[in-house]
C-alpha cells in the first residue's frame, strides 16, 4: 500500500491542473463557479478545447482520440477539471454514446460519428426513458419497423434532457414485440431533424428547462443508424448505464461548493452548529473520495467495480445535502430566487433554492438511489 | 387537556376547505394564479373577506372577530394543504399582528378593519440585506424631525411587498432600538421592485430614501419585543401551514406509490418504498404534535413559553419537512420534478415556509445555548 502519488502521476496532475485553469476561458469556469447556467455556444467551446488537447475523451479506445491512461489517470483528470470549473465534457457524447459506438459499432458507424461526437460537432440527446417505462427501462414501447432500408420509429421517450439542443438522439427501441422484453430492444441513432420527430419542453420545479418529450411519428431511420447487431440494444444500454455510474459521484464539484459555502457563510462558520454541518459534510466527501480512489485503484481490466453504486448512491446524497446547507447559510434571502441583480441580496443566495431544487433530480437518473440500493444488495450482497 | 377541534372549529375548518380547497383543489387552477401578479386570486381574497377569515385574529372592535390561535392555526393548514398563495400567513398573521400589538387603538380600527374586509393588503417590511431573522432592524434607520418621521435603507425579501397597499416597517430609532412605522408605499422615497419567489410566492425589495412614515403605536419606543411575539405566533402559524401541505404531500405519494407501476406491479409491491412512506407519516405525526402543542401554548399568551414552543414546534416542522419534500419527489420520481406535476411544488412551498422566519438550525442555536438552564421539558407545565 502506498498512499503518494507517484511522481509521474504527480506531474500528471499538475500538467492538468495548470491546463485546465489556463486554456479554458476564465468566463465558462467563472460562470459554472458561481453556478450559473452555460450556453450550449459555451459547453461547446469548452469541449472543443478539451478535445483539441486529446482531453475531452481520453476513456475512448485509443484510435478514436483516447489516452492510455490508468484508471488513476482519468481519475485525476475528472477531479481536476472540476475542481477547476471546467464543464465536463458532455456526458451524452463523451460517456453515453461515444464508447458504445467504439465498442460495439460497425467501423462504418464509428467513421461517421466518432470524432463529430468527441468534438460536439454532433450534440447527442439520450433517448431511453418514456412515460412507462423508467426504473422499468426495459418495458419501453417505441417501436423501429424494418421498411426496406429504413426503420419506421413511433412513440414517445419523456425527461430528453437539454433535447432542444439535441442534433442527434440515441434511442432504445423495439423491434421485435414478440420477444421477452429485454431480448426485443435495438440501439438506433436518430437525427433529430427527421420528419415526423418533435421535441416539446418540460418545466421543472425550478423553473428551469432542461428536460424534453420526444415525439415519433412515422419517423424513418436508414437501417444503417443501427448499432451492433438488431436485438442486441439491451446489452449496449447495459454497458453504458454502467459507464454512467462510474463519473457519476462529483466529488470534485461538490467539494469546491461546499469550499465556496465557507466563504459565503462568512460569519456564521463561528456558529458550531453551522461549523459542525461543515465538518461532517467535509468528512463524508472525504471518504467518498477515497472509496473512489480504492475503486480507480482497483479496477485494472476498465470494467466498473461493483462498489460504484456506493458512488452513485454517496456522490448524490452528499451534492443534494451541500446544495441543501447553501440555502440554509442564505437563510432569508433565498426566497429571493426571481429577483434580478438590482437585489440587494448576493446572486449565489438567490440561486441557492433553485438549484437545491434542481438537485433533487440526482438521485432519481442515471438508476434511482433505490436501484442503486437494489444492486448493492443483490449483486454485491448476494441478497 | 384536548387535541380535538370543537364544532364550530369543525366548522370552520370545513367552510375554509370549502372555499380555498375547492378554489384549489385542481393544480392547474394554482398554477395559473400565482403565473401573474400579484400572484394570487383577488377574487377568493374578497371571499374570504366576506367569509370573516381575513379578520379572523383581530379584536371586534378592530373589526375582526377576534376568534383565538386555535382558529387562525386551521386556516393556515387549509390554506397549506392546497397551497394557496393568498398571502393569509405574511398579510393577516404577521403584518396584521404587528399592527394588532402595536398599533393604536385608532389605528388598529382603520388599519385592521380595511385588511379584515379585503380593501388592503399589507406587508410586513422587516427582513433585511445580511441579518437572519432577528427581532430587530439595523440597516433601515428612522430619522426624527419635530412630529415627523423618515426612513433610509432597504428592506429585502418583503413578502408581497410590491402588491401591499401599506407597509409595516421595522428601522432603527435614533436613540436605539427598533421602532415600527406605517409607509404609503406610493408617496414619494418608496421604490418597490417586485418578484416571484421559487414556490410561485411574490416577493420584493423595498428601498426607501427619506420616505415618510408614520409612528406605529408609541413614537420612538422600542418595539423589540412587540416584533419578537409575533413572530413566534407567525412561526407556529407558518408550522400548522407546513402541515398542511405534509399531509397532502404524503397522501399523494401513498396514492402514486399505489398507481405507479414499473416492472409490471404497482410500486407499493416494493417493502423499501413502503417503509420509506412509513417515515413520512411518522415525521408528519410527530411534528403535527409539536405544532398542536405549540398552537395551544400562542393561546396562553405567554411570551417566554411562546418563544419556546415556537422554537421547538419551527424546529421539528423544519425537520419533518425536509425529510417528507425530499423523499415526496424522490418516490414520485422523474415526475416529481416537474412543474406541471403539483409534489414539486409542495417541496418548494415548505421550503419556502422554512426560510421565511427561522430554519430548523437558527432555531436550534437557540435551543442549544440553554441546554443547561433546565433539567427536562414539560409539555404540560
Ligand atoms: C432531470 C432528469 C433528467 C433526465 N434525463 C434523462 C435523459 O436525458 N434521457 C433519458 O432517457 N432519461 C432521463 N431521465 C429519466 C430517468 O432516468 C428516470 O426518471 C429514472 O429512470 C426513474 O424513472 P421514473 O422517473 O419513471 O420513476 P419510477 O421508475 O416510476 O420510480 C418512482 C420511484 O420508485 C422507485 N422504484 C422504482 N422501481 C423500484 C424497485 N424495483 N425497487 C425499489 N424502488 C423502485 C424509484 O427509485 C423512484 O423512487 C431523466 C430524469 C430526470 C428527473
Amino acid at each position: 500500500m502506498q498512499l503518494e502519488l507517484s511522481p509521474e502521476d504527480a506531474a500528471f496532475r499538475e500538467e492538468m491542473r495548470e491546463f485546465f485553469t489556463t486554456k479554458v476561458p476564465q468566463e465558462i469556469r467563472t460562470a459554472v463557479a458561481e453556478r450559473r447556467e452555460l450556453s450550449k455556444e459555451q459547453i461547446v467551446e469548452s469541449q472543443q478545447i478539451l478535445n483539441a488537447a486529446g482531453l475531452a475523451v481520453p476513456h475512448w479506445p485509443v484510435e478514436h482520440g483516447g489516452q492510455d491512461w490508468s484508471a488513476l489517470r482519468r481519475h485525476i483528470w475528472h477531479e481536476e477539471m472540476q475542481r477547476a470549473c471546467v464543464p465536463l465534457p458532455l456526458a451524452f457524447n463523451a460517456s453515453m454514446v461515444g464508447p458504445v459506438i467504439a465498442q460495439f459499432g460497425s467501423d462504418e458507424i464509428k467513421e461517421r460519428f466518432l470524432a463529430k461526437t468527441a468534438n460536439l460537432d454532433i450534440w447527442w440527446s439520450q433517448g431511453f426513458s418514456e412515460p412507462d417505462a423508467g426504473s422499468d427501462l426495459a418495458s419501453l414501447r417505441t417501436t423501429a419497423v424494418r421498411d426496406g432500408d429504413e426503420f419506421v420509429v413511433n412513440g414517445q421517450k419523456t425527461w430528453t434532457t437539454l433535447g432542444q439542443y439535441g442534433d442527434w438522439i440515441f434511442c432504445l427501441v423495439r423491434t421485435d414485440p414478440d420477444a421477452k422484453k429485454q431480448r426485443g430492444i435495438s440501439f438506433l441513432l436518430i437525427d433529430m431533424t427527421s420528419p415526423g420527430l418533435t421535441v416539446r419542453p418540460i418545466e421543472l420545479i425550478d423553473g428551469g428547462h432542461e428536460v424534453n418529450e420526444v415525439w415519433f411519428e412515422d419517423v424513418r431511420v436508414p437501417a444503417d443508424n443501427l448499432v451492433g447487431e438488431l436485438n442486441h440494444g439491451w446489452d449496449y444500454a447495459k454497458f453504458l448505464l454502467g459507464n454512467e455510474r462510474v463519473g457519476v459521484a462529483p466529488v470534485g464539484a461538490t467539494k469546491r461548493v461546499l469550499a465556496q459555502a465557507k466563504e459565503y457563510a462568512g460569519e456564521q462558520l463561528k456558529d458550531p452548529l453551522t461549523a459542525a454541518r461543515f465538518a461532517e459534510l467535509e468528512n463524508e466527501l472525504l471518504a467518498l473520495e477515497l472509496t473512489a480512489l480504492r475503486v480507480v485503484a482497483n479496477s485494472a481490466d476498465g470494467k466498473p467495480h461493483p462498489a460504484s453504486s456506493v458512488l452513485k448512491l454517496k456522490g448524490t446524497e452528499l451534492q443534494q445535502a451541500v446544495s441543501e446547507l447553501v440555502v440554509d447559510l442564505a437563510g432569508p434571502a433565498s426566497w429571493a430566487s426571481g429577483a434580478d441583480d438590482d437585489s440587494e441580496l448576493a446572486g449565489w443566495a438567490r440561486r441557492a433554492t433553485p438549484t437545491y431544487l434542481n438537485l433533487r433530480k440526482a438521485s432519481i437518473y442515471g438508476g434511482s438511489n433505490e436501484i442503486q440500493r437494489q444492486i448493492i444488495a443483490k449483486t454485491i450482497l448476494g441478497l | 387537556m384536548d387535541f380535538t377541534y370543537d364544532d364550530e372549529q369543525q366548522a370552520l375548518r370545513e367552510a375554509v376547505r370549502g372555499l380555498v380547497g375547492k378554489a384549489y383543489s385542481d393544480f392547474e387552477s394554482r398554477r395559473q394564479a400565482v403565473k401573474e401578479d400579484p400572484g394570487f386570486d383577488e377574487k377568493l381574497w374578497a371571499r374570504l373577506a366576506e367569509m370573516g377569515i381575513l379578520g379572523l385574529p383581530f379584536r371586534e372592535e378592530d373589526g375582526g372577530s377576534g376568534a383565538g390561535p386555535v382558529e387562525v392555526a386551521i386556516v393556515a393548514e387549509e390554506m397549506g394543504r392546497v397551497l394557496a398563495p393568498e398571502p393569509f400567513l405574511t398579510s393577516v398573521v404577521l403584518a396584521g399582528g404587528i399592527v394588532s400589538a402595536g398599533a393604536s387603538p385608532e389605528q388598529r380600527a382603520e388599519i385592521l378593519g380595511a385588511l379584515s374586509g379585503g380593501e388592503s393588503v399589507l406587508a410586513f417590511a422587516h427582513a433585511e440585506p445580511g441579518t437572519r431573522w432577528v427581532a430587530t432592524a439595523e440597516g433601515v434607520t428612522a430619522t426624527q424631525d419635530g412630529d415627523t418621521w423618515t426612513l433610509s435603507g432597504v428592506k429585502e425579501p418583503v413578502p408581497h411587498g410590491a402588491r401591499a397597499d401599506q407597509l409595516v416597517v421595522s428601522a432603527k430609532l435614533p436613540e436605539g432600538g427598533t421602532g415600527l412605522f406605517l409607509v404609503d408605499p406610493s408617496a414619494a422615497g418608496t421604490e418597490r421592485t417586485g418578484y416571484a419567489t421559487h414556490d410561485g410566492g411574490r416577493a420584493a425589495r423595498v428601498a426607501f430614501d427619506g420616505a415618510a412614515g408614520v409612528p406605529l403605536g408609541e413614537a420612538g419606543a422600542d418595539r423589540t419585543p412587540t416584533i419578537a411575539a409575533v413572530l413566534d405566533i407567525a412561526r407556529v402559524m407558518a408550522c400548522n401551514e407546513a402541515i398542511g401541505a405534509m399531509e397532502v404531500a404524503l397522501r399523494a405519494t401513498t396514492e402514486y406509490l399505489k398507481n405507479r407501476k414499473q416492472f409490471g406491479v404497482p410500486l407499493n409491491t416494493f417493502q423499501a418504498l413502503n417503509f420509506r412512506a412509513a417515515d413520512m407519516y411518522v415525521s408528519l405525526e410527530l411534528a403535527k404534535s409539536l405544532t398542536t402543542w405549540a398552537t395551544m401554548v400562542i393561546a396562553g399568551g405567554q411570551p417566554d413559553e411562546m418563544a419556546d414552543a415556537a422554537r421547538r414546534a419551527a424546529l421539528g416542522v423544519s425537520r419533518a419537512g425536509r425529510h417528507l419534500g425530499q423523499e415526496a419527489i424522490q418516490l414520485h420520481g422523474g415526475i416529481g420534478m416537474t412543474a406541471e406535476y403539483s409534489i414539486g411544488s409542495y417541496t418548494s412551498h415548505l421550503t419556502a415556509l422554512d426560510h421565511l422566519l427561522g430554519d430548523g438550525n437558527f432555531h436550534l442555536s437557540t435551543l442549544v445555548a440553554g441546554i443547561g438552564e433546565y433539567d427536562e421539558v414539560d409539555p404540560l407545565d
